[in-house]
């Protein structure tokens, strides 16, 4: 009986140790990733310093699933530029090329206008209701640059549920 | 330490960096390239020339663009996104940028191109400023990487004019 519950002890004090191990190594792996993207965060000023496309209207350039770095500067937004922006209402970013700006002379606010590359027609129909130009509030970051096919791990995370 | 899922595991994080190391060397590579591109852009008529119900200017015009930017093409180049800008200033506004052509360029043997278009988008004011209005035509060029760092710059022509009266 002596024996078998020094076994058991044994037994118990490995697992636990081998346990928290686990727990203390898969808690450093996420809080790692987590400090990078937050310092990814704080490096580029932008809300989310990566974004993955999701659609086709910026094709052959970016096709759905790359990756792209954004940044985020005070410098004022200008025809060329790819920007990515949020429409009020929706939550889903979008990533499409500023074709016309109007900006104002005493307050700097500026008046732009998106349109995809493979779109026939620019954004309008999908800003907000009755919205005509997008701000600079509403511009998240610029993009820089870009990885290809690396954003494919996360749509198949968000759009099969089962592996979610 | 020799299971499949360690071996699989040490392999797939080392082929990952070495491959993001590639595509990073790959477009740092692009530096090296020195372009050095032509474009020329005449403006061929006024179609017309409208003040809208809404109030603002609106102008059709037929234009020239030539150019020349095969420089700009290495290898880890995807594509070269073109467009042709109107720029000017208005009492109200201290910049007006209004894409009036853009295109796309898949490869160097397209580069070389000239075309006759009529503005493909709307030249539009905010507000009623173009009656004799001087403005500049950019032809700005996004290089887009196959993989790495995108770039951009421009070639500024100046010395268009709107004309005076409405037709």
């Amino acid at each position: 009986m002596g024996w078998i519950g020094e076994q058991v002890d044994s037994l118990k004090s490995m697992q636990i140790r081998q346990v928290l191990t686990q727990a203390v190594s898969l808690g450093m792996i996420v809080t790692s990733a987590l400090i990078i993207w937050k310092g990814l965060m704080c490096l580029t000023g932008s809300e989310s310093p990566v974004v993955v496309v999701l659609s086709g209207s910026m094709e052959p350039g970016f096709k759905r699933g790359d990756i792209l770095f954004l940044h985020m500067s005070k410098d004022p937004i200008r025809a060329g530029e790819i920007v990515v922006f949020n429409v009020d209402g929706r939550e889903i970013p979008i990533v499409h090329r500023v074709i016309k700006v109007h900006e104002r002379k005493d307050t700097g606010e500026v008046d732009v206008l998106t349109k995809g590359d493979n779109n026939f027609g620019d954004d309008r129909l999908l800003y907000a209701h009755g919205q005509l130009w997008l701000q600079r509030h509403h511009i998240m970051g610029r993009a820089v640059g870009f990885l290809p096919y690396v954003g494919w791990v996360t749509i198949i995370m968000t759009e099969k549920p089962i592996i979610k | 330490m020799h299971s499949f899922g360690y071996r699989a595991n040490a392999l797939l994080t080392f082929s990952v960096t070495i491959l993001a190391l590639m595509c990073a060397i790959a477009s740092l590579s692009d530096n090296l390239n020195s372009p050095s591109p032509t474009a020329q852009v005449q403006v061929l008529n006024i179609n017309w020339f409208q003040k809208k119900p809404d109030g603002d200017d609106e102008v059709s015009m037929s234009l020239n663009v030539s150019s020349n930017l095969e420089s700009l093409f290495t290898w880890n180049t995807k594509q070269v996104f073109v467009f042709v800008a109107a720029e000017y200033d208005t009492p109200k506004n201290s910049l007006n940028q209004v894409s009036l052509w853009d295109g796309i360029i898949p490869s160097k043997e397209q580069a070389k191109f000239s075309i006759h278009t009529t503005n493909k988008y709307r030249f539009i004011d905010e507000g009623s400023n173009l009656r004799g209005k001087e403005f500049n035509l950019t032809m700005h060029w996004h290089v887009m990487p196959k993989t790495g760092k995108m770039s951009a710059d421009k070639l500024v022509m100046t010395g268009y004019r709107l004309p005076v009266t409405y037709r």
